[in-house]
């Protein structure tokens, strides 16, 4: 009975030894699964069409560009491969500046011949419809509705997921943002993070250290989003006065604050390294004639380098999975930025700014479940080489 | 460390070199405790006035530009709450399981990476699963249940490293005594074992809770409510939560003069539970260390 019962215990704790490795399993699987269907979902969005003219030679338009017709910025058919006609663009609501209520008919019941009728006659036209209203009268064809490409998702330098007629999920803008605010985060944050370890585990005595090491623990057990708020009312005005810049939200406020919140993981883990660098190696570099300093940059650092290397990696991998703070200081502008004083937005910001908005099952809804799967990987690249490197310390 | 003394016949270079060197790990040790201190003193400072009794305890009112947090800190009470009841039960066995049952090996060393994998994720990952797996497969809506148990997922891996180190310090001494005395494995794991664990594992489950009390992000999708003025009265209703109350009061508002006084006290209440949680956990630390050096 003992026995019996002993066993059901250890089997308990068996199951509950696997709980990580399972939620990392269903966190796949549930990502996976919401952020692929993402690429079975039309380009142009459901239920509608993109009607043309039937002398229009056109047929095939990227997302990109069914933006730029429609955002009037793409004014002619031969910038997109047709003849020289004029783009005219179409959408349900101009229908009343072409035909009067009456026309239309009770509650729109001729709309659609009638739509079908102003696209046979304008040559230059471009149709933005419901394809309810696709009347048998229309003569002309339709734009091809591909479905949405991993290429366009990876390549595309724009993200506009709730542009009509064609979102663009174009996450190029917010990777290269998220690496921005990371790298200067950690520019920022390495030099200090580096004196702070090599000074508790080499410089300073018990008290000071005894100091410094509560210290540090607070700063990494502070919320995100008290830095966030820190930032916003403190760092952001600071940063636009300094530069002058019309809005002070901007990539550098973001990275300032992630070197705060990046800092007590790399003294923490780099300073740990040091310690466990054997007293007989320093010893013997002191006896050697070495001062102090010569033996912390010739023997203790190269000793300890991949543990402050896995320190400085998980830095970086905190800085690019943060979210709260990000979000509310960089001012979240999707566009590739080109210094760090522009506004930026990064992958998990755009997540947590844009979800609560996404209808549920949509492309939008599915592109942010991709942003999910994409820093999923990344983090799970960096847990991986931290792993590797600290296994070569041994 | 003692302090180092060069005899005449060392070079000067050297010397100033590492005077300089030290003069600016020093300088960058002290500009942290700076650093950490203007946060906190600006917080502090701002807030001090707003939190008062009233503050503390009765409902944001009128838009959220006046009234208090009440109901925000219910909501962060009933959270911690919820996801440490499902996080330390599980995290504290796992941790266990690792350093007691596991064959040592290959196993423990993939649960090992499995676990370090876990707890690097970003929050806000584990805020979409949640709301995929809780809220909307399992059907929990938004709720308590749903965000105590994605938070409680995101502790899960602090909690088993605690538990892991904590029962690693035991010397192997301790399990062949009693196990030569004829106890089973579980009966030294809980007499003898756990025990002497326990105030090392109580330490990092404080430390956990702290960590859980701030996450705002795993809570955006599955659990948090903008405002709703009320108390939830069981686990599938919405509550409101300080961080993202701070967050919300913060980023958007209509009135931001009369908001920004709300925020920096709901910042305060947040800095204040931080406080109290390492200063606990540290005083619980101290005090077991002494006691287990007496014996």
């Amino acid at each position: 009975m003992k026995k019996f019962f002993e066993r059901i215990i250890e089997g308990i704790l068996t199951c509950s030894g696997f709980v990580t490795s399972i939620t990392i399993l269903l966190i796949i699987v549930f990502l996976f699964s919401e952020a692929f269907g993402l690429f079975g979902s039309k380009a142009i969005e459901d239920g509608y069409v993109l009607a043309l003219n039937k002398q229009n030679k056109v047929t095939d338009i990227t997302p990109a560009e069914i933006k730029k017709v429609f955002d009037g910025e793409i004014t002619n058919w031969s910038q997109l491969g047709g003849t020289n006609t004029p783009i005219t663009v179409f959408r349900l609501e101009n229908l009343t500046d072409y035909y009067s209520e009456e026309e239309l008919g009770p509650e729109y019941a001729y709309a659609g011949a009638k739509i079908a009728e102003l696209i046979n006659k304008n040559p230059g036209m471009i149709g933005f419809i419901p394809n309810t209203y696709l009347d048998k009268t229309f003569q002309g064809h339709l734009i091809k509705d591909k479905t949405i490409s991993l290429k366009d998702v990876l390549s595309g330098t724009e993200w506009f997921p709730t542009a009509t007629p064609a979102p663009l999920f174009g996450i190029l803008p917010l990777i290269t943002g998220t690496l921005w605010v990371s790298f200067f985060a950690i520019l920022f944050a390495l030099p200090f993070g580096l004196s702070v370890a090599i000074y508790m585990s080499e410089v300073s005595n018990h008290k000071v250290r005894d100091i410094l090491k509560p210290i540090i623990e607070l700063l990494s057990g502070i919320p995100s989003v008290v830095y966030g708020f820190f930032g916003l009312i403190v760092i952001v005005p600071l940063i636009q006065k300094v530069f002058h810049l019309p809005v002070g939200e901007s990539g550098l406020a973001g990275s300032i604050v992630l070197a705060i919140m990046a800092l007590p993981t790399i003294i923490t883990v780099s300073e740990d390294a040091m310690r466990n660098c054997p007293r007989s190696m320093r010893e013997a570099s002191l006896a050697l004639g070495a001062s102090k300093w010569q033996t912390i940059y010739k023997v203790v650092i190269p000793y300890s380098i991949s543990g402050i290397t896995s320190g400085v990696v998980l830095g970086i991998g905190r800085a690019i999975g943060e979210t709260m703070a990000v979000l509310m200081v960089t001012g979240n502008a999707a566009v590739i930025p080109h210094t760090i004083l522009e506004p930026l937005r990064t992958i998990p910001a755009t997540i947590a700014a844009e979800l609560g908005e996404a209808p549920a099952g949509g492309a939008h809804y599915q592109a942010l479940f991709l942003l999910g799967v994409v820093l999923f990987f990344i983090t799970l690249i960096i847990n991986f080489s931290v792993e590797y490197i600290s296994s070569k310390q041994k | 460390m003692e302090k180092n003394k060069f005899p005449q016949s060392y070079d000067k270079r050297k010397r100033r070199s590492q005077k300089i060197a030290f003069g600016i790990f020093s300088l960058f040790s002290f500009s942290i405790v700076i650093i950490l201190f203007s946060i906190l003193g600006f917080i502090v400072y701002k807030g001090i006035g707003v939190i008062n009794w009233n503050f503390i305890t009765t409902e944001p009112t009128d838009g959220m530009t006046a009234g208090g947090i009440w109901p925000a800190i219910v909501g962060t009470f009933y959270l911690m709450l919820g996801s440490a009841i499902f996080a330390f039960p599980v995290g504290i066995m796992s941790g266990i399981y690792m350093n007691e049952y596991a064959p040592n090996g290959k196993i423990v060393k993939f649960i090992r990476v499995m676990t370090n994998n876990l707890s690097g994720i970003p929050s806000i990952v584990f805020g979409l699963f949640g709301m995929t797996l809780f809220v909307n497969y399992l059907g929990f809506g938004d709720s308590i249940l749903a965000g105590s148990l994605t938070l409680g997922l995101l502790c899960v891996p602090l909690v088993i490293r605690t538990t892991e180190e904590a029962l690693k310090a035991i010397p192997n001494t301790f399990r062949e005594g009693s196990r030569a005395l004829g106890a089973t494995k579980l009966q030294t794991i809980r007499r003898v074992i756990l025990p002497i664990a326990t105030p090392n594992i109580i330490t990092g489950l404080i430390l956990a809770l702290g960590r859980v009390s701030g996450e705002t992000a795993p809570i955006l999708f599955t659990c948090a409510a903008y405002f709703l003025p009320k108390i939830p009265t069981s686990i599938f209703d919405q509550c409101m939560a300080l961080p993202y109350h701070l967050y919300v009061i913060s980023t958007s508002g209509t009135d931001m003069e009369a908001q920004l006084p709300i925020a920096y006290g709901t910042a305060l209440v947040l800095i204040i539970i931080i406080l109290v949680v390492n200063l606990l956990a540290n005083a619980l630390r101290k005090y077991f260390s002494k006691k287990v050096k007496m014996n």
